[in-house]
């Protein structure tokens, strides 16, 4: 037998999934309880009532999911924008995006803090047990004695376009096999903590350990944008608008990759 | 949501009608924010919270007046933006507004 509820069903079966999942309900207009189920890569299940409402309210879901956000929206009959005879709720389900630390550095609590206040899971790796503390980062969700290619060997099928690496490791024994391990993954934000010259010098060993210009494209090094950021919190900020910058295609001010200046002036 | 799944499970398994609210707008200071949720079944049992427990009284009278049909789907609000009209009222002196409708999707 059919199931009576096959959208409630969807629903549940991507949240004990923890699968990200958009969900829409007409709240006020025609077809009021119509609901249409939006899941990234999968046809939408459901209706609104309006072929063309649940195409332009599909795209719009997509996006409130890729931000997690829940919010009424307003259309016109046939998905008309700046028209208000339909309100649509729209229930973002997205599992918090992950942001992953290597290297338990000075700069590191302030950049979980900072991930923290943004949403963020926040993982901070370094395998120096004597440094890499829950004492020393109560913040971050997990901190993990392991070394950063091998804990990506672990976690990194899940890290996806929401998703960030921060290397801040400044050691080529451990960055140069993060960037590595971490160019293998998906995850959207990619960045590398250092000077120019270190930069540079890491450049080279990452091409000896067989990264091209693709890959060495993704990683932005140094790490922040151009704020003139000086305190570690400054310099977090600058981390994560970076990110935000990153993931939304905009590019409000200079990334320091983009430039040659001095990083502190 | 997440937080009514097994409660709702074990309803539906009893045979239970179910009523859904949730949350869709704050305005002020509201004790939850939208996508809160709470069911209420057909015996006035409840799983979930959609406020400091301000509302909650009120949201099971509707939820039960929609499983009955006395009531359509629809947005129901509570709060001080109406005196007249709202017996119920947040502490916090917010305004809440919640989608109620029957499980039936």
């Amino acid at each position: 037998m059919a199931s009576t509820t096959p959208v409630f069903d969807a629903l549940r079966s991507a949240l004990d999934d923890a699968r990200p999942v958009a969900f829409a309900t007409v709240i006020e207009g025609p077809h009021t309880g119509a609901k249409l189920l939006v899941e990234p890569d999968r046809e939408p299940l459901g209706s609104l009532g309006d072929p063309d409402l649940d195409r332009v309210v599909a795209r719009d879901a997509l996006g409130e999911l890729e931000s997690g956000l829940t919010t009424t929206r307003h259309y016109g009959e046939h998905g008309e924008a700046r028209e208000r005879t339909v309100g649509v709720f729209v229930e973002s389900f997205a599992p918090p995006p992950r942001m992953v630390i290597f290297g338990a550095v000075d700069f590191t609590a302030a950049l979980a803090t900072a991930g923290k206040l943004l949403g963020y899971h926040v993982t901070v790796c370094d395998a120096r047990g004597v440094f890499a503390t829950p004492l020393r980062f109560p913040m971050a969700d997990l901190v993990v004695n392991e070394w950063p290619d091998r804990h990506l060997a672990e976690i990194g099928h899940r890290l996806g376009g929401r998703d960030a690496v921060c290397v801040l490791t400044h050691d080529h024994k451990f960055d140069v096999p993060a960037i590595v391990a971490a160019l293998a993954t998906d995850v959207g934000y990619l960045g590398a903590m250092g000077s120019r010259r270190t930069h540079a010098a890491r450049v080279w060993r990452l091409r000896e350990a067989g990264v091209g210009d693709t890959g060495l494209a993704r990683v932005m090094a140094p790490i922040g944008l151009d704020i003139g950021s000086r305190t570690p919190e400054e310099a977090a900020i600058s981390v994560c608008a970076e990110i935000i910058a990153l993931r939304t295609g905009r590019t409000a001010v200079p990334s320091l990759r983009d430039g040659t200046g001095p990083i502190h002036q | 949501m997440k937080e009514i799944l097994a409660e709702v499970d074990r309803w539906r398994a009893a045979g239970h009608r179910i009523a859904i609210a949730r949350v869709v707008a704050v305005e002020g200071s509201g004790p939850r924010d939208p996508g809160a949720t709470m069911a209420v079944n057909d015996a006035g049992e409840v799983a979930g919270s959609v406020s400091g427990g301000c509302v909650e009284g009120a949201v099971v009278e509707e939820a039960l007046a929609v499983l009955r049909g006395e009531h359509p789907r629809a947005v129901v609000t509570f709060g001080y933006s109406d005196d007249e009209a709202f017996a119920v009222g947040l502490t916090c002196g917010g305004t809440v507004h919640l989608f109620v409708e029957p499980l039936d999707w």
